[in-house]
């Protein structure tokens, strides 16, 4: 097995798997009942990325199913960014989440539809499609935010200024990323970040949102393994099935 | 009733009926009685209340369903319960009562919801039995209303009908593997069946001779079948269902009657029954509560978004 | 403020390209592009369709239920303009 590329599906796959896992917590609770629907079928698509990456990865690792790869591995083994791990604290966390997240996938996925790995480039190619949409749907949403009322303005900007800090990991070049990088299967990091940026400054301008300073980060990233606090309640939940009765069938 | 047939023309009442008998949809810019108005507005926005209180109960599981495949599928079921209520809320605005008010009238309980979402959803198997009964059920109806006198409320339900068409095999289909399954997964599913049968069968509401609404509702055909005729439709489909995977209704009494062609069962608790519509059922005050906190939650969400759409079109009248 | 969530708007959904728009139901939207994306995400789920067009349901110009009579029996006894109503010579072809 080519470590690096089981490595590298399982990123791709983990922010999928949990920002859909996020979107499906919310499921009730939208603003008005036409959004709930929008961001359900987010939800939906991400899932169904999710599946179809921890399948490819099911596949490299030959011993498990996407199945335990979602919901039967420890905490370490999950390597999401810690952005998509960040609770629903309301609307407003929940929407730019998903901005920096839709754009990272966007300029991500384009770069990776034309992946040296045919698998990848497939995943790329369809995910591209739907991400286009998130990204079209929570720009839209950040610059109604960002320029409806004076609360919404105040509320959106200190969303931005307090998920800033995860936005950092999006651009770590370590050395799995950088090999993989070389061979020509994961994305160029140094493109990415130059247009995520370039996208996020063209919607904070409209939005009148002040991008704020990047922090020092401390934690150990997400993609390597470590996590935030949220983690752990997340996956008491997700894997509450599957730890009560390891061996059933659902 | 509030609006008494006798203050209606009765020349335009004659009409009225005349276009209900043959079978002539009624539409929203059309004569109709004050009196058919008001039903429809409380049938209509009732249903609408329900598919949207329904959801949670599913949404209890999403986030602990156990895998891609069921969870997707929750997703996309409790999603069509959003549009579901979506659509009929629209359906409802077409008597000439904005959405806003409905919700306002749902959160001061004056509108209600079916009943049978007060009940709680603790285990997996839930999930199976709320969409096997529950759905089960509602589709009776729900297919019996594509045929309502109001235009509107019948092309909603025909909609509705289309899609919920996986619903319910979605829930058997989890019972049967629960059925297939291990010793705990078999008791789960005898145990959320045990507790989600009564409830779906009063789905139908009270016995014909004790609704209130229903004979007038059936004259203008606003209802097509009455509600014992339904819940026995429902019987007769189920029981099978359930024997085939090797469930049994709780329910000493439930036989075939060869002669009849139907199942007999017991009678319902009907004192549990009004119970539950007076607000003491195990969950009223928690699925109201929630509903209200969400709306209240997405109030700067929808100020914003008016906010802003009246800033370009500010812009456009200036430019 | 009133609060309805947003406005009400006329969905028309085109099945397949070339073919007729058809009234798939309705949303509400606080402004276009809402209204656009809320309509694919609410009525295009299933595959339903190719195009969308959306219409604020007040900029709806309808008929009247008491212009009915007025409006369209007048047409009731036209039948020449129906092809059915012409007599063709007995073996005449392709007309």
């Amino acid at each position: 097995m080519n470590t690096d590329l089981y490595k590298y599906t399982l990123r791709l796959a983990d922010n999928s798997l949990i920002l859909g896992h996020r979107l499906s917590e919310y499921i009730s609770c939208g603003p008005f009942l036409e959004e709930d629907l929008a961001l359900t079928n987010t939800g939906l698509d991400l899932l169904g990325q999710a599946e179809a990456l921890l399948k490819y990865a099911a596949e490299q690792n030959g011993t498990v199913d996407e199945d335990y790869l979602a919901f039967g591995r420890e905490e370490y083994e999950y390597a999401n960014f810690h952005l998509v791990e960040y609770p629903n604290e309301d609307y407003g966390y929940l929407i730019t989440r998903q901005f920096l997240m839709d754009v990272f996938n966007v300029v991500n996925y384009t770069l990776l539809k034309d992946s040296k790995d045919a698998m990848i480039a497939s995943i790329a190619a369809k995910s591209l499609k739907e991400v286009t949409y998130h990204l079209r749907r929570s720009s839209e949403w950040m610059i109604r935010l960002g320029d409806g009322t004076q609360e919404s303005h105040d509320k959106i900007q200190e969303c931005v200024n307090h998920l800033w800090m995860y936005t950092d990991e999006m651009f770590d070049l370590d050395e799995v990323h950088e090999r993989l990088q070389k061979e020509g299967i994961a994305s160029d990091l140094s493109v990415i970040k130059k247009q995520w940026h370039a996208k996020v400054d063209e919607v904070f301008e409209i939005a009148t949102i002040i991008k704020p300073e990047l922090p020092k980060y401390s934690l150990v990233y997400g993609k390597d393994g470590g996590h935030t606090d949220f983690m752990g309640y997340l996956l008491a939940e997700m894997q509450f099935l599957k730890n009560r009765f390891p061996k059933e069938v659902w | 009733m509030a609006h008494e047939l006798e203050n209606e023309d009765p020349i335009k009442l004659a009409e009225f009926q005349a276009k209900i008998d043959a079978e002539i949809k009624i539409e929203p810019k059309d004569w109709m009685p004050e009196a058919y108005r008001q039903n429809l507005i409380r049938q209509i926005s009732q249903h609408a209340h329900s598919e949207v209180i329904g959801m949670q109960p599913e949404g209890n599981w999403v986030s602990r369903a156990p895998s891609l495949r069921s969870k997707k599928i929750l997703m996309a079921k409790i999603q069509d319960e959003a549009g579901h209520g979506l659509y009929l809320y629209c359906a409802a605005e077409t008597l000439g009562v904005s959405r806003d008010q409905y919700i306002q009238w749902l959160h001061e309980g004056k509108a209600k919801y079916a009943s049978v979402f007060n009940y709680p959803s603790p285990t997996w198997a839930d999930m199976g039995a709320i969409g096997w009964l529950v759905d089960g059920a509602a589709i009776v109806n729900q297919v019996s209303l594509q045929r309502t006198s109001y235009g509107p409320y019948a092309r909603a339900m025909v909609r509705i009908c289309m899609e919920e068409s996986f619903h319910q095999r979605q829930g058997y289909e989890i019972m049967a593997r629960l059925m297939e399954g291990s010793e705990a997964q078999r008791k789960m599913a005898q145990d959320a069946l045990d507790r989600w049968w009564w409830p779906s069968l009063m789905m139908f509401g009270p016995h014909d001779s004790d609704s209130a609404h229903s004979s007038q509702s059936m004259k203008w055909k606003i209802k097509r079948e009455s509600n014992d005729d339904l819940r026995q439709q429902f019987i007769d489909k189920t029981i099978p269902q359930a024997e085939l995977i090797g469930l049994k209704v709780p329910d000493e009494n439930a036989k075939w009657n060869a002669e009849t062609n139907h199942y007999e069962t017991s009678d319902i608790d009907w004192d549990e029954f009004w119970n539950v519509i007076k607000g003491n059922g195990p969950c009223n005050r928690h699925r109201l509560a929630h509903h209200i906190k969400a709306h209240k939650d997405g109030e700067w969400v929808r100020a914003a978004a008016q906010a802003f759409a009246m800033k370009q079109n500010n812009k456009l009248k200036i430019a | 403020m009133e609060d309805n969530q947003g406005t009400l708007w006329e969905v028309f959904i085109q099945p397949k390209a070339g073919r007729p728009y058809k009234h798939a139901g309705s949303l509400h939207a606080y402004d276009k592009s809402m209204a656009m994306e809320a309509a694919r995400d609410l009525y295009t789920r299933r595959g339903e369709g190719s195009a969308l067009w959306l219409v604020k349901a007040e900029d709806i110009v309808a008929s009247q239920p008491e212009d009915m009579e007025a409006f369209f029996d007048p047409a009731n006894d036209k039948a020449y303009r129906h092809p059915t109503f012409y007599t063709m010579p007995e073996g005449s072809k392709h007309i």
